[in-house]
């Protein structure tokens, strides 16, 4: 089924590419919703099986490629919703904005299953080629510009994830095995070669901060998620982060089955609170609202690393929290082009009494604040709370000291702007223009943002096992 | 044989740090490309021929042949001008790239590693901080793809040091060279020389929070 999918995402892919005529590209985008949908149920029932030798369907990999499933379908709904509306779009354009969407959510879903570090990192340079094909869709000076950067970035990223891959292939050479399977890495774990490992770690977790959204390499993907259109920056910022979180998790458990654990913990503590500082700095300055929600996703991200570094219960509120962020952050994108209509900006200066124009999509953007800031009653909020649980048990005072203070000034200076966007009038705002907006493309919003909540507060065992299984070779 | 080869690879990054006009930057990467189908010849015997054949083209007609000709006709299409134009003097420069080539040099002997190959090594790692470094100091958009043509080739050579083992992974860091050369180099040839005309890192300082 995997070849299937493969071949099938590729095909759709190469086809939209090819194809000029408005009722055959619909056509093909909801065959690729139905194969991604069918995709995600096979591999439900094909619980652990692999497929191809290289992908197995293992509780991490599966509880994300089902929350990439549930944020893709209202993805390519709000993309369609977009292109229709963007009367400067050419069929050209639209074609390849199509084409490099389904591209890169097959790719994704490719690294989330795969249990080879070389397959992963194949996938992941698909993904940068379709990305950048997305965050070039508006064709002008500054969108070249960020494809510019975002390709230059991710290029040195993936070069680095490689000479990763080479040391650790030196560092295996003493065991007798070449597999580079992450099954054959936990069985020879104790036989590596810690001096090459350190050096294996440094270079991979470098070269998937860009994809995550860490420092040092989170730059790109802020601008990034800046340019490209709402639909595919609300992929960018929830499933793609995921695969940069898989691409260091997994390499991560076989580290935390060498003496070099307490090291590696100690990089990722490192660049978590450097992540959370920079968001803060840039969240008390940001009046750009795409800007806003990516710096937003780093803070998340840097969160979740503190969890992972701080061990324990972290494991589990990390990916609670990582599958939380997914569904809270993509209703946010998509919620920003409704708002982009009425105010044909995305200045916080220029956009402001939300609340008069469209009632039901301000309220997801009050929700949606309330959920990303962590705020009972949001689920965000329980896997937030674990991961400060897991620090205060680890012993991390300062740490959770100094997070909790930058915290609340993100908090601060999100709430600001998002009060000044929801209530307060801007002058001179010509609103006889202001479209009227269908409450009903809200809708997936809501349905997001209720099950971010739901998730939270309510998990259904299955989810909670799900989780449990993922974490369950970290606890030594 | 091979050691010699790899030394005169160092050499051309020191010469490269010392190197004006833009024009000796594609020079030497081409110089570069031969001297690594020599090194692929001699290092990689024990690997089955087709797949050696494959390894060989890669390094003869890409890069010694195809990349630097490309960048030729990118230099010339777009008017670049001759200077390479680095922020920082040459003699510091090669007094830097010195320092990191000793340095790494003091970290492989730290190394006690049987398996390793130290010379692989520590061409492989200057080459990549010389890259990085190059990126970092020069003020074109031109010469950073060089350098992270550079840094390719550096990791070509660390790829070649696990070759005989793994020739996998000799052929995924041939694809990550393709798949990245030919992104960065369409987007160059393509967009950026058309839109931005004298092509500078200065003027993409334009995408910021507004």
């Amino acid at each position: 089924m995997t070849g299937i999918y493969l071949t099938g995402g590729i095909l759709i892919a190469g086809l939209l590419f090819a194809n000029r005529n408005v009722i055959i590209n619909n056509a093909l985008i909801i065959l690729f919703g139905l194969l991604q949908t069918v995709f995600t149920i096979y591999q439900c029932s094909n619980y652990r099986g692999t497929d191809l030798e290289y992908f197995t369907s293992d509780s991490l990999g599966l509880l994300f490629l089902i929350t990439l499933t549930v944020v893709s379908l209202p993805a390519l709904m709000h993309s369609y919703l977009y292109i229709k509306r963007s009367p400067e779009t050419s069929h050209h354009s639209r074609s390849i904005y199509f084409a490099a969407l389904v591209l890169l959510i097959t790719s994704i879903s490719a690294a989330y299953l795969a249990n080879h570090i070389a397959v992963v990192w194949i996938f992941t340079e698909l993904t940068t080629l379709s990305a950048s094909a997305l965050i070039y869709h508006h064709r002008n000076k500054l969108a070249l510009e960020g494809t510019w950067k975002y390709v230059f970035i991710c290029a040195i990223s993936i070069t680095f994830v490689f000479i990763g891959i080479l040391f650790l292939s030196l560092s295996l050479q003493g065991t007798g095995s070449e597999d580079l399977s992450y099954s054959n890495l936990m069985a020879k774990s104790d036989q590596l070669n810690p001096f090459w490992l350190r050096l294996a770690f440094l270079f991979i977790f470098t070269g998937f901060t860009a994809k995550l959204g860490l420092v040092p390499m989170y730059t790109a993907g802020v601008d990034a998620k800046d340019k490209a259109p709402a639909p595919a920056g609300a992929l960018l910022s929830s499933a793609l982060m995921n695969m940069g979180f898989i691409g260091i998790f997994r390499f991560y458990m076989v580290i935390a089955h060498t003496p070099l654990h307490h090291w590696a913990n100690i990089v990722i503590f490192v660049s978590a609170i450097l992540s959370i500082f920079v968001a803060t700095v840039y969240m008390t300055k940001v009046i750009n609202i795409k800007r806003m929600f990516a710096y937003s996703s780093i803070e998340h991200m840097g969160l979740v690393m503190l969890g992972v570094a701080a061990g324990g219960i972290g494991y589990y509120a990390a990916i609670l929290h990582l599958v939380l962020h997914a569904l809270v952050k993509s209703s946010m994108f998509f919620q920003f082009n409704q708002l982009y209509n009425v105010f044909q900006s995305k200045s916080v200066a220029y956009v402001g009494n939300y609340f008069k124009y469209n009632s039901t999509g301000a309220i997801v953007l009050l929700i949606a604040f309330i959920s990303a800031t962590a705020m009972p009653p949001s689920g965000l909020f329980v896997s937030e709370f674990l991961i400060f649980r897991a620090l205060f048990e680890g012993q991390y005072i300062f740490v959770l000291l100094l997070v909790l203070l930058l915290l609340t000034i993100i908090i601060w200076a999100f709430a600001k702007n998002i009060f000044k966007i929801l209530f307060t009038p801007v002058e001179g705002f010509d609103d006889s223009n202001v479209p009227k907006i269908n409450p009903w493309e809200s809708l997936t919003q809501y349905v997001l943002l209720f099950a971010a909540v739901w998730l939270g507060l309510n998990p259904p065992e299955i989810f909670v096992d799900l989780i449990r299984e993922s974490v369950i070779l970290l606890q030594i | 044989m091979i050691d010699v080869l790899l030394i005169v690879f160092i050499i051309t990054l020191l010469y490269v740090s010392i190197a004006n006009r833009i024009i000796t930057y594609v020079k030497v990467l081409a110089l570069q490309g031969f001297i690594l189908f020599g090194v692929t010849f001699l290092q990689l015997q024990e690997i089955n021929t087709l797949n050696l054949v494959l390894i060989l083209l890669e390094t003869i007609v890409f890069k010694a042949i195809a990349v630097p000709l490309f960048l030729d006709h990118l230099i010339k299409r777009n008017n670049i001008t001759r200077e390479a134009e680095p922020y920082i003097p040459n003699f510091l420069s090669l007094v830097i790239t010195t320092i990191i080539i000793v340095v790494t040099i003091l970290l492989a002997n730290s190394v006690k590693d049987d398996n390793l190959d130290k010379i692989f090594f520590i061409v492989a790692l200057s080459t990549l901080f010389t890259g990085l470094y190059f990126i970092a100091s020069r003020k074109k958009i031109i010469t950073h793809v060089m350098g992270y043509l550079i840094i390719e080739n550096g990791v070509f050579v660390l790829s070649l040091a696990v070759g005989n083992e793994m020739p996998m992974l000799v052929n995924l860091g041939i694809m990550l060279d393709i798949f990245a050369s030919v992104l960065i180099l369409g987007i160059f040839l393509n967009k950026i020389g058309d839109v931005f005309k004298d092509v500078d890192v200065n003027q993409l300082s334009n995408l910021k929070d507004y």
